[in-house]
């Protein structure tokens, strides 16, 4: 008798927690996908559909106008491939930049290098508004300290260009390069100093053991960091809207969609355009925006925890 | 000497694209910037700008403490949230990697210039009334506050948790990364721990409060960190000085203010870090 009820509370309790659980994660889940669902019923809607109070979810009338509308005013496959190439060659230079400086941190010291570690600290604390302004006017007429007057004769415009992207990438000062330099470090104190020292004995220097054995070692590192500073500069609006002012990268052409859409739509008069279905077309836009991220992280969101645990970031 | 030479690239870099311009900025900031047609005047007038920002300006304070506040608020939601959902997707069950890809897709969608997107659509916004979400929605708030409150729950508190329900959708949208980082440390502590506790007699909660929470600290101070520093690179103080810098051109104002948010941050890190890592466990 004792032993019937004590077995049935357990598992009351048990299917209790698994049902709450259940319903938690299915909320929650919800809560998260509920933007994404709205964007792809109103992207299919036609124009009719937009006014009539009885279509929220499933249109009566399916169209595909929408997406072509945005595929013209965007000029998409051009910005596509400009945003994917921007953020794919920013991506590669950020983090061989900062799993070199990752690795001086972290196993050559030298005098001064806690000093300069700090310096990278700062990096992550300052927010980049602080220094927008003189980093604009500095790009204006970048002197390089007064070698490129030398040589052409005045100040270069580095502005409205990719210039800006390359050299900061190249030097580990791009979107959030202290936080990668930071998990690289980490990962590279957590290897034993046995690896290194087994490598030198055998007659490696430095750069063969770097490449030749660290960096294998480092593939969790160089995983999480290249899928974070992917996405994270496919989605930046705060320096494309500042180095690049008429380039064309998903962030700005999304940002200036509706305006640009109420320009063709009527004749350059913007103030008659129709708000309610500018914001569909924008809706659509924000779609197709994010619609490779979504591809692409299908195939990739395995690594995404995975590499996170064996950055050494954690235990 | 080595080492010297693999941190070089970045050396470079933080020269100058930042120090350069975080000194310029500071010396913007005690001065007055005019443009003309050759080029910039800078003259030095102390810390005009600093007392114009604080005084002059209609907006400055107004929104200073706005993001502070927002950003105190929001953070130990997300904390807490991320820590539960961390602990909630690392049990075994039915469709757990989906659960766990569902939860950091947000990190993939809402940054930067989609976010500020969203809030504005307008057709969210007829669409929620449309089909009596947003009605149903504060109908479920509304009930469940009076009932706190008639319950005798202190007012303040009842405020702050109805008010955390209605903005779950972006404590879920700022929490993805940290649930990462939880869900990875939690997967590092041994399962020996657990084991041994349940032979002892511990039940599912007091073995989270004793084993979980305590190996899990440090990370609740890198997460607390992290969230501080992301909840601030983007709000309307961010907004505001960068439309004093390029819209009204007023240079010299401009960086007095992102020096000021500068400082402020500071100060608030200085004092969250040192005050959690007293309290942080540590296994040495």
């Amino acid at each position: 008798m004792q032993a019937i009820r004590i077995l049935s509370l357990e598992s009351w309790k048990r299917w209790l927690w698994i049902f709450v659980r259940f319903v938690l994660i299915v909320g929650l889940s919800f809560v998260v996908l509920y933007p994404i669902f709205q964007k792809i019923a109103t992207a299919i809607k036609a124009k009719s559909d937009l006014y009539s109070p009885i279509v929220v979810w499933v249109p009566q009338n399916y169209t595909l106008d929408n997406f072509r509308q945005v595929i013209s005013v965007m000029d998409y496959w051009q910005t596509l491939l400009n945003t994917f190439t921007l953020a794919g060659t920013t991506t590669i230079l950020t983090t061989i930049s900062c799993a070199l400086a990752g690795y001086g941190f972290a196993r050559l010291k030298f005098r001064g290098s806690n000093l300069l570690f700090a310096g990278v600290i700062l990096t992550i604390l300052v927010p980049p508004t602080t220094i927008l302004i003189p980093l604009y006017l500095n790009l204006k007429d970048f002197t390089l300290l007064g070698l490129i007057p030398l040589l052409t004769g005045k100040p270069v415009n580095l502005l409205n260009s990719y210039w800006p992207f390359l050299l900061t990438s190249l030097t580990a000062t791009s979107l959030k390069a202290g936080l990668y330099i930071f998990i690289f470090r980490q990962f590279f104190r957590g290897i034993p100093k046995e690896v290194e020292e087994a490598a030198y004995v055998d007659g490696a220097g430095v750069g063969t053991t770097f490449l030749r054995i660290m960096l294998p070692n480092a593939i969790p590192s160089i995983v999480t960091v290249m899928l974070f500073s992917f996405v994270w500069q496919w989605n930046d609006s705060f320096y494309t809207t500042t180095y690049l002012t008429s380039s064309k990268v998903m962030a700005t052409q999304l940002s200036s969609l509706p305006h640009n859409l109420s320009i063709l739509l009527s004749g350059g008069d913007t103030s008659t355009a129709d708000p309610f279905y500018l914001s569909m077309v924008q809706d659509t836009g924000i779609l197709m925006a994010i619609l490779p991220l979504i591809i692409i992280y299908l195939f990739v969101q395995r690594y995404f925890v995975e590499s996170i645990e064996r950055t050494g970031l954690v235990g | 000497m080595w080492g010297f030479l693999y941190v070089l690239p970045w050396l470079l870099g933080f020269i100058f694209f930042f120090l350069t311009p975080l000194l310029t900025s500071l010396r913007y900031s005690l001065s007055k910037v005019e443009s003309s047609a050759e080029g910039l005047s800078v003259q030095f007038t102390g810390l005009k700008n600093y007392v114009e920002a604080l005084t002059v300006n209609t907006s400055f304070n107004r929104v200073l403490t706005e993001s502070i506040v927002n950003m105190v608020v929001n953070v130990p939601l997300i904390v807490i949230f991320s820590l539960f959902l961390a602990v909630l997707l690392n049990q075994k069950f039915f469709g757990r990697s989906v659960a766990r890809s569902i939860f950091f897709l947000p990190v993939i969608l809402a940054s930067g210039v989609i976010m500020t997107l969203e809030s504005t659509s307008l057709i969210q916004a007829i669409n929620d009334q449309n089909s009596g979400a947003r009605v149903i929605n504060a109908l479920g708030s509304f009930e469940l506050e009076r009932l706190m409150l008639q319950a005798g729950v202190s007012e303040w508190i009842v405020n702050y948790l109805t008010g955390a329900v209605d903005r779950i959708y972006q404590i879920v949208s700022q929490s993805g990364v940290q649930l990462l980082i939880f869900l990875a440390g939690i997967q590092t502590i041994s399962p020996a721990l657990y084991e041994a506790s349940k032979i002892e007699g511990a039940t599912g909660y007091e073995a989270f409060w004793k084993i979980t929470f305590p190996m899990v600290s440090p990370l609740i101070l890198v997460n607390i960190i992290y969230t501080i520093i992301d909840s601030f690179s983007r709000n309307a103080l961010t907004d505001l000085i960068r439309e004093t810098g390029f819209v009204r051109f007023n240079f010299g104002l401009s960086s007095a203010m992102a020096w000021i948010y500068f400082l402020s941050i500071a100060f608030i890190l200085a004092i969250v870090s040192y005050v959690v890592s007293k309290r942080v466990f540590y296994q040495d």
